[in-house]
């Protein structure tokens, strides 16, 4: 599979925001993904895409998880789906 | 038929044959109401927990934000007030919600409106209140919280308070078009069910110790014990139930289950209405994030206009259901 270039996770660094980082973590080492997870706290960053809940996934600056956390397994198909794009 | 009679045959059935006890004992009531009162509860969280989740996939704040561009300011506070009873209130999502609204260019005002309404009207202080005391009473609770969510983001909007905001708020000024997908039907509902459990799961220790400890209350303490303390002639009964509620915020789902059980004791209604929209609305962790993007002086003004609308809430729900 290829790599996307960026992998983000926003959030304010509450506990559903670090949970959606951890899985996102997991889910990336099961698709064999090499690019970073990056953890943003910076909550103007989350404006600035244009969205206002907190946590948000975004892959290649294009938010694609919004406001709630999803299982590993869906995080999978969310990656795999926009690199399919 | 009383739609709650299955819930009431397998509390006695458990009570009185499973476990053996004496129907005229107290430990048969305590554990008759625990189980009754479990069952109503959790059946009552699921079914509405579910159904807000659904509706609100229809109204994400970003859409709630465009709704509210360029109204007049009356206008902007009410439906900003309502469409907060749509959104899942998490602390974490404050910032966010409040930036995003400014920064496109939502009155503060409205702003304030929203951030009240959200965390007071939200589905789980509804589904207690209504197993609680039924759904005319949650009702009433939806409608005066909306109610001072309207009126102090409006009083909050005349104070002209911009200047308490941190600098880089109302600096910038963003107008980045939503890029939200879609979502199909059979999305909406995986989404609303995996929320529903997710809220369940987190609340469910909360929600059982709440009820076990208002079944002990409700078993051994005689009724009308805190009428003489909190009835509704005692005038300091209100402001006290509000200034309690602050601090509980993070425990608000054990103790909203005690909620029929303190009126059952004789705390009036009023009372009891103003101390939920405390534990709801004013909450120190908030208060704590809220510091980030604006002066201690705005979160006073904020919290004082609110609690005061509550009291006032609650007085007058003392004096309608005497």
């Amino acid at each position: 599979m290829k790599n996307p270039k960026t992998i983000q996770v926003f959030g304010s660094g509450c506990p559903t925001c670090k949970t959606l980082h951890e899985r996102t973590v997991k889910a990336a080492v099961e698709l064999g993904i090499a690019t970073p997870v990056e953890y943003v706290t910076e909550i103007q960053r989350i404006i600035d895409l244009g969205l206002m809940q907190s946590p948000v996934l975004a892959i290649d600056d294009e938010p694609v998880i919004v406001g709630f956390v999803p299982s590993i397994e869906d995080i999978k198909n969310s990656i795999k789906d926009k690199l399919a794009k | 038929m009383n739609v709650f009679y299955p819930a009431q045959a397998l509390a006695d059935w458990f009570t009185y044959s499973i476990a053996g006890l004496n129907p005229h004992s107290h430990a048969a009531e305590v554990l008759n109401f625990f189980v009754f009162d479990s069952l109503k509860i959790f059946a009552l969280l699921a079914a509405i927990v579910f159904a807000v989740a659904y509706l609100r996939s229809f109204l994400p704040p970003e859409k709630i934000r465009a709704f509210l561009m360029g109204k007049p300011t009356f206008i902007a506070n009410i439906l900003a007030a309502v469409f907060g009873i749509a959104t899942p209130f998490c602390t974490c999502s404050a910032i966010p919600l409040f930036l995003g609204f400014l920064q496109t260019g939502v009155p503060l005002g409205a702003t304030f409106s929203f951030l009240v309404s959200s965390p007071m009207v939200n589905e789980v202080a509804l589904a207690l209140l209504f197993s609680a005391f039924g759904w005319k009473i949650a009702l009433t609770y939806a409608a005066s919280g909306v109610a001072i969510a309207t009126l102090s983001g409006m009083a909050i909007g005349k104070m002209k308070v911009e200047n308490l905001l941190a600098d880089f708020v109302i600096k910038k000024r963003t107008d980045k078009d939503v890029p939200l997908g879609k979502l199909t039907a059979k999305q909406r509902l995986t989404n609303a069910w995996r929320y529903t459990l997710e809220i369940l799961h987190k609340v469910w220790p909360f929600v059982l110790v709440g009820i076990g400890i208002g079944s002990w209350i409700h078993g051994y303490v005689p009724v009308d014990t805190l009428a003489g303390y909190a009835g509704a002639d005692k005038w300091y009964a209100v402001p006290l139930a509000t200034l309690l509620g602050i601090p509980l915020y993070s425990n608000a789902a054990g103790i909203l289950p005690l909620i029929g059980v303190l009126q059952e004791k004789g705390v009036a209604m009023g009372t009891i209405l103003a101390f939920m929209m405390a534990v709801t609305a004013l909450s120190l962790p908030e208060f704590m994030i809220l510091k980030k993007i604006m002066k201690s002086k705005l979160i006073i003004i904020f919290a004082s206009t609110v609690g005061l609308g509550i009291m006032l809430t609650g007085y007058l729900f003392n004096a309608i259901f005497k």
